[in-house]
C-alpha cells in the first residue's frame, strides 16, 4: 500500500484517499462550442504513462481535500509538485 | 528408540518433559523442541505422504523450507497443514500426519486475531547474526528499529558457531528503549513505500495464555529504510528415489544435533557441493553418527576441512555422485548406491545428508522489485540491482546478500546428474507437489522454455514451500535442459505472502457484527419492537414490510399500499442522504450540477432534481429545498449519499473555486417520518394545530417550520407515491418520539406503517424510476422520460450542466435508446420477473443469438394496477406502448404488453389530497 503525502494531513496510508485521474484537465469553458470529437477527447481520452504521471488525489478519509501529486506509475516513487 | 543425545542441544529445556499427540500416539519431547524434532527423536522417521504418489516421505529440513512435513493441527483452534520444522511442541498439542492436503477446521474459530500497526525508522527483518548487527547499528542514532524474526528467540542459526559474542549483542539489543523486538514473527510481505506486513505468533505455543490475548497478530509496518537480513535456505542435491525418509538436508541435520540434542541418523552417507556440507559432516560425526562415506560433487575441497574429516576417519570422495536409493520394509532409507570413479558401491545407511549449496532468502528484495542475478561463486542467486523507489531504500545484508564465509571455497552450481526416463520418474523436484524430472523433461518436450511457463505447466514450486529448497535447484535443472545458462534462465517471481496467512487474521476484529457498519435509524428500536422484517439498503438496516400476524409479504404490502391509496400510511424516511449546502453562490452551483433550474427557487419552496456525470448519463436524483437565502438543503437516494458529496465537493473545489459553497452531510442529524395517503393532511393537521395545512397556505413542494406534537419539525409537502403526503423532519435524537406521535395522530384515520417494499410498489405505479435499480449508468432523463426535469431557460439560454455537451452527442438523442416503459402481462396474471429478458414476442429462444430488445428493471404485483406491473427499458420504448414481447427468465417467457410507466393517476391529481 501506498504512504501518499497529504499536503494538509502529511503522509497518510493509501486507502485514506480517492484517486481522480490525470491532472490539469480543465473542465471545458464553453462545453457548447466543442464538437463531439472534442467533447469526447475531455471525457474520455486520458494519457496511460509508463513513468512519470501527474495525478489529482482527494484525501476522502481525512481533511477531504484535493491535491495534485506526481507519480512514477512503474516505481511509484511520489513527488509533490512544485 | 530414542534418538536424543544424552545431552548438547541449547534450545530444548530437559527439565521440562513435554508429550504431544501424534495420531493420537503420545511421543515424548522437551519444552523448545519442533514437532520436526520430538518426530526425528522419537526415531518416527516417516512424517507424511506424497499428495499423489502416497510414496513415504520424511522430515528434509528445518524451517520454512521444508517441503514434507506438514500436519493438521487438531487441539486448540486447530490448524490446516502447519510446517513440523515451525510447530513448537507444548503440552496437550494433537496433530495428524498429512498426506498432501491439510483440512480447514469447519467449528467456529473464537480465538481472538488483531491487527497493529507502526512506523519505524528501520525495519530488520530476521533476527540472526547480521540482522541483530544491523539492529544494533540503525538504532545507535535514537531511531525506531523494529527487529521481526521468525524464530523464537534471536541469534539465527548461527548461534553456537559465533558464541558469547552473539549472546552479548542480543541482550544489549533487547534493553534499547528505540527497538521493539517481535520474535516468532515472519514478515509476509514487503509493499511500496516502505510497508511490511508481519505475521506475530503469540500464543500457539502457551496454551494457557488468558483468552483475551490475541493468538495472532498482523503488524502493519511502515518504515524509512528496511533491512532484509533472511540468510538463506539450504537447497538439496537431487538423484533417483531422492525423496525417503531419511533423506536429509546435510545442515538441517547438523542443526538437529547441535540446538535439539537429537540424531537424525546412525550410520549416514553425506553428500555435498559446498564446505558448509562438509562442516555438517564434521558435526555429525562427532556427535556419534557413523560417517560412511563422504561425497563432494567439486573436484578438490579445502585441505582443513578434509583433514579434520580424516581425523574421524572419514576420506571425502570428490567427483563423487548418489546414483539412487532403496528403501527399507518401513518405507524410510535402507541403502544409498554411490558412484565414483566409474563404479557403483551400495551402503547400508539409515541417513542420507544433503546439501546442495544455500539460496539467500532474496524473496522480500524481489517482492519490493529488486532484481537478482545468478553467482557463480555464491552458486546461487543473489540481489542485484535494487527497487527502484529510491526514497524507500531495502538493504539485503548477511547470508541473504550471498555473503560466504572468508574460508570457504566456492560452492558447485551442480544440479542433476545422467538420469535415464525411467529413474526421471523417481527424481522429485517438488515432493510436496509429487512432481518429478520427468515431468519437467515433458514440459521442456512441450515446448516450453520460459521458467514462469515450466512452473506452471510442472507445478514445481507452487506448494506451500514455494520452491524455497527445491525451486533454485530446478531451475539449474532447466538449465542444464534447455543447455542454457543458469542466469539466463532466471527465477520465477516472488509473490507475497512468503509464508501462509490464514483468512481469521486478515479478517482480525473485522467479524459478525463488525465485518461492516451498520447502520440504523433514530426509529429503529420502535420497528424493532414491532418485530418487522429488515431489508439491507447500503449499509442502512430498513422496515422491509411491516405484516400483521400471520401476513406474508405479498399480504403486507397489498395492504400497506391499498391504506396509503385510500387512507394513510407512515414509513421512516430517515435514510435518505441529506446535504446542506451554505453559501452566497449555491444557487448559481446547483444550477451546474443538476439538470433543472434552481437559482429562481425561492425560500420555502423545494424542486425536484436530476443529477447527470459528465456524459449525461443519471447518477442521481432527489429534492432541493430552499432554507434560507444563503442555505439549501439537498436530499439524495439512500444508497448514494456519501458518493453525491464527494462529487458536490469535487465540483466546488476543482472546477469552480471561485464559488462561495461548503457542504456538510447531515444525513445521521435529522429522523424523517413520511406521512402519505389522501388522509395525511388530517393527521398533519391534528399533529400541528398552529400549523396551516390547507393547500393554498402549504402547497405540494413547499416547506414549513412547524411545532409537531411538541417538537421543534421541519415539514416537507412532497411525494413518493403520488398522493397527497409530508415529510416530517425532526432532529435526530427526537425521532422515536416523532414516530409515536404520527402513530398516535394517525390512530383515528386507520394510520398504517409500510415499508420499502411498499414504497417500491406505490413509486412504481407512478412511474418514478430509483436511480441504480431503474438505471445502470447508460439511462439519460431523456431515457427515463424526464427531459422535463432538464430546464428549458437553461437550455434556451445555452446555459451549461453537467452533462449538458454529452445529451446533444448522437448517441444521446438516437430514436432507438432504450427508453422507460410499462409492462403488463397479456393475461393479467403472470408474474413477470426483474431482470429478465425483453425479446420479441414469439421468439424462437433456440436460435441464438436472440435479439434482446432490453429488459425488465422493476417488477411488482400492483394491486392498484390490477394485476402484476413492471418498469423496463426497451429499444425505441416511448414508440411501441400497445406492442406484446417476451419477458423471458431462466428460459421461461411470459407475454407482456409495453404501456405508459405512469399506470396510475397521470394527471398527478392526487398530490393535492
Amino acid at each position: 500500500m501506498m504512504s501518499l503525502p497529504c499536503p494538509h494531513c502529511g503522509p497518510r496510508d493509501e486507502t485514506e484517499f480517492g484517486y481522480g485521474g490525470q491532472a490539469g484537465v480543465a473542465y471545458p469553458a464553453r462545453p457548447g462550442d466543442l464538437d463531439d470529437r472534442a467533447w469526447a477527447e475531455y471525457l474520455f481520452v486520458r494519457d496511460n504513462p509508463r513513468g512519470w504521471s501527474t495525478e489529482r488525489w482527494v484525501h476522502r478519509a481525512g481533511c477531504r481535500q484535493w491535491f495534485v501529486l506526481r507519480r512514477h506509475t512503474v516505481t511509484h516513487e511520489i513527488e509533490s509538485p512544485a | 528408540m530414542s534418538r536424543r543425545l544424552p545431552h548438547g542441544g541449547d534450545l530444548v529445556d530437559r527439565d521440562r518433559p513435554v508429550t504431544v499427540l501424534v495420531d493420537g500416539d503420545p511421543v515424548a519431547a522437551y519444552a523448545g523442541d519442533t514437532l520436526a524434532s520430538a518426530l526425528l527423536a522419537a526415531g518416527r522417521r516417516q512424517v507424511a505422504a506424497g499428495t499423489y504418489t502416497g510414496r513415504p516421505r520424511g522430515v528434509v529440513g528445518l524451517g520454512a523450507e521444508e517441503p514434507n512435513a506438514f500436519v493438521q493441527v487438531v487441539s486448540g483452534p486447530g490448524e490446516p497443514m502447519v510446517r513440523a520444522t515451525e510447530l513448537e511442541v507444548h503440552d496437550g498439542l494433537a496433530v495428524q500426519r498429512l498426506a498432501g492436503r491439510g483440512r480447514l477446521p469447519l467449528g467456529e474459530d473464537d480465538t481472538r486475531y488483531d491487527h497493529r500497526w507502526t512506523h519505524a525508522e528501520v525495519l530488520v527483518v530476521g533476527g540472526g547474526a547480521a540482522g541483530v548487527d544491523a539492529a544494533l547499528e540503525a538504532a545507535r542514532d535514537g531511531g525506531r528499529v523494529v527487529l521481526a524474526d521468525d524464530q523464537v528467540s534471536l541469534g539465527g542459526w548461527s548461534v553456537g558457531a559465533l558464541g558469547p559474542d552473539l549472546d552479548e549483542q542480543v541482550a544489549r539489543l533487547e534493553t534499547l528503549p528505540n527497538v521493539r523486538v517481535l520474535p516468532r514473527t515472519t514478515v509476509v510481505g514487503l509493499y511500496d513505500h516502505g510497508q511490511a506486513v508481519a505475521v506475530e505468533r503469540r500464543t500457539d505455543h502457551r496454551p494457557d495464555a488468558p483468552a483475551h490475548v490475541a493468538r495472532r497478530r498482523l503488524w502493519h509496518v511502515r518504515a524509512a529504510e528496511v533491512v532484509v537480513a533472511t540468510g538463506a535456505h539450504e537447497r538439496p542435491l537431487v538423484f533417483p528415489d531422492n525423496d525417503r525418509p531419511g533423506v536429509v538436508l546435510a545442515g538441517a541435520a547438523a542443526q538437529y544435533v547441535r540446538r535439539f540434542g537429537v540424531l537424525p541418523g546412525e550410520r549416514a552417507v553425506v553428500w555435498t557441493a559446498h564446505d558448509g556440507g562438509l562442516r555438517a559432516a564434521l558435526d555429525l560425526a562427532a556427535a556419534g553418527v557413523e560417517l560412511v562415506a563422504v561425497l563432494d560433487v567439486r573436484d578438490e575441497v579445502a585441505p582443513g576441512l578434509a583433514a579434520e574429516l580424516a581425523t574421524h576417519g572419514v576420506t571425502v570422495r570428490t567427483g563423487a555422485e548418489v546414483r539412487g536409493t532403496d528403501a527399507g520394509p518401513d518405507g524410510a532409507l535402507a541403502r544409498v548406491h554411490v558412484r565414483h570413479d566409474g563404479t557403483i558401491v551400495t551402503h547400508d545407511v539409515d541417513l542420507l545428508a544433503v546439501s546442495g549449496g544455500l539460496n539467500p532468502a532474496v524473496m522480500l528484495f524481489s517482492q519490493a522489485g529488486g532484481r537478482t542475478r545468478w553467482s557463480d561463486d555464491v552458486a546461487g542467486f543473489v540481489p542485484d540491482v535494487p527497487p527502484p523507489d529510491a526514497a524507500h531504500p531495502v538493504r539485503v545484508v548477511g547470508a541473504a546478500a550471498g555473503g560466504l564465509r572468508d574460508d570457504e571455497l566456492p560452492p558447485a552450481a551442480w544440479f542433476v546428474g545422467d538420469v535415464d526416463s525411467q529413474e526421471a520418474e523417481r527424481v522429485f523436484l517438488d515432493p510436496q507437489r509429487d512432481a518429478t524430472l520427468a515431468d519437467l523433461r515433458r514440459a521442456h518436450g512441450a515446448g516450453l522454455t520460459s521458467v514462469e511457463h515450466v512452473k506452471r505447466y510442472t507445478t514445481i514450486g507452487t506448494a506451500a514451500d514455494q520452491g524455497r529448497g527445491f525451486g533454485v535447484l530446478t531451475v539449474g535443472v532447466l538449465a542444464q535442459v534447455l543447455a542454457r545458462p543458469v542466469g539466463e534462465v532466471g527465477t520465477t517471481t516472488y509473490r507475497p505472502p512468503y509464508a501462509p496467512v490464514s483468512f481469521a487474521l486478515l479478517a482480525g476484529r473485522d467479524r459478525d457484527a463488525l465485518s461492516d457498519p451498520v447502520r440504523v435509524t433514530a426509529i429503529h428500536d420502535r420497528h424493532v419492537a414491532d418485530g418487522v422484517p429488515f431489508e439491507d439498503v447500503g449499509q442502512w438496516r430498513r422496515p422491509w414490510y411491516v405484516p400483521h400476524q400471520g401476513e406474508d409479504l405479498a399480504a403486507s404490502v397489498r395492504r400497506e399500499c391499498a391504506a396509503v391509496r385510500t387512507g394513510v400510511g407512515m414509513m421512516d424516511a430517515s435514510t435518505l442522504g441529506k446535504i446542506v449546502c451554505r453559501g452566497a453562490d449555491v444557487g448559481r452551483f446547483l444550477d451546474r450540477v443538476y439538470t433543472g433550474l434552481f437559482s429562481t427557487l425561492k425560500v420555502g419552496s423545494i424542486r425536484y432534481g436530476v443529477m447527470c456525470g459528465p456524459d449525461g448519463m443519471v447518477v442521481d436524483d432527489g429534492t432541493v429545498a430552499r432554507i434560507g437565502e444563503d442555505e439549501w438543503l439537498v436530499t439524495t437516494t439512500t444508497g448514494n449519499a456519501a458518493a453525491v458529496l464527494d462529487s458536490l465537493e469535487e465540483w466546488a473545489m476543482t472546477e469552480w473555486p471561485e464559488l462561495d459553497v461548503a457542504f456538510t452531510s447531515v444525513t445521521d442529524q435529522w429522523a424523517v417520518v413520511a406521512v402519505a395517503g389522501p388522509r395525511s393532511r388530517d393527521v398533519l393537521a391534528a399533529l400541528a394545530p398552529d400549523l396551516d395545512v390547507s393547500n393554498e397556505a402549504f402547497g405540494f413542494m413547499q416547506w414549513r417550520d412547524a411545532v409537531v406534537g411538541t417538537l421543534p419539525a421541519r415539514v416537507m409537502r412532497i411525494s413518493f407515491s403520488g398522493e397527497l403526503a409530508y415529510e416530517i423532519d425532526v432532529p435526530a435524537w427526537y425521532g422515536a418520539a416523532l414516530w409515536d406521535a404520527v402513530r398516535r395522530a394517525g390512530e383515528p384515520f386507520g394510520i398504517t406503517a409500510y415499508g420499502t417494499e411498499t414504497m417500491h410498489v406505490l413509486r412504481a405505479e407512478k412511474g418514478f424510476p430509483i436511480v441504480g435499480q431503474d438505471t445502470d449508468g447508460t439511462v439519460t432523463p431523456g431515457d427515463l422520460g424526464m427531459g422535463w426535469a432538464i430546464s428549458p431557460r437553461k437550455v434556451r439560454e445555452g446555459a451549461d450542466f453537467v452533462g449538458a455537451r454529452s445529451l446533444q452527442r448522437a448517441d444521446a438523442v438516437r430514436p432507438d435508446r432504450r427508453q422507460l416503459v410499462g409492462l403488463v402481462p397479456t393475461d393479467g396474471s403472470s408474474a413477470i420477473v426483474e431482470g429478465a429478458q425483453l425479446v420479441a414476442a414469439g421468439a424462437d429462444l433456440t436460435d441464438l443469438p436472440v435479439p434482446m430488445l432490453g429488459h425488465v428493471t422493476s417488477a411488482y404485483d400492483s394491486v392498484t394496477v390490477g394485476s402484476p406491473f413492471a418498469l423496463a427499458l426497451l429499444e425505441s420504448g416511448r414508440t411501441r406502448h400497445g406492442e406484446e414481447l417476451d419477458a423471458v427468465d431462466s428460459l421461461v417467457p411470459v407475454r407482456v404488453r409495453v404501456v405508459d410507466p405512469v399506470p396510475y393517476d397521470p394527471e398527478g391529481a392526487r398530490r393535492d389530497g
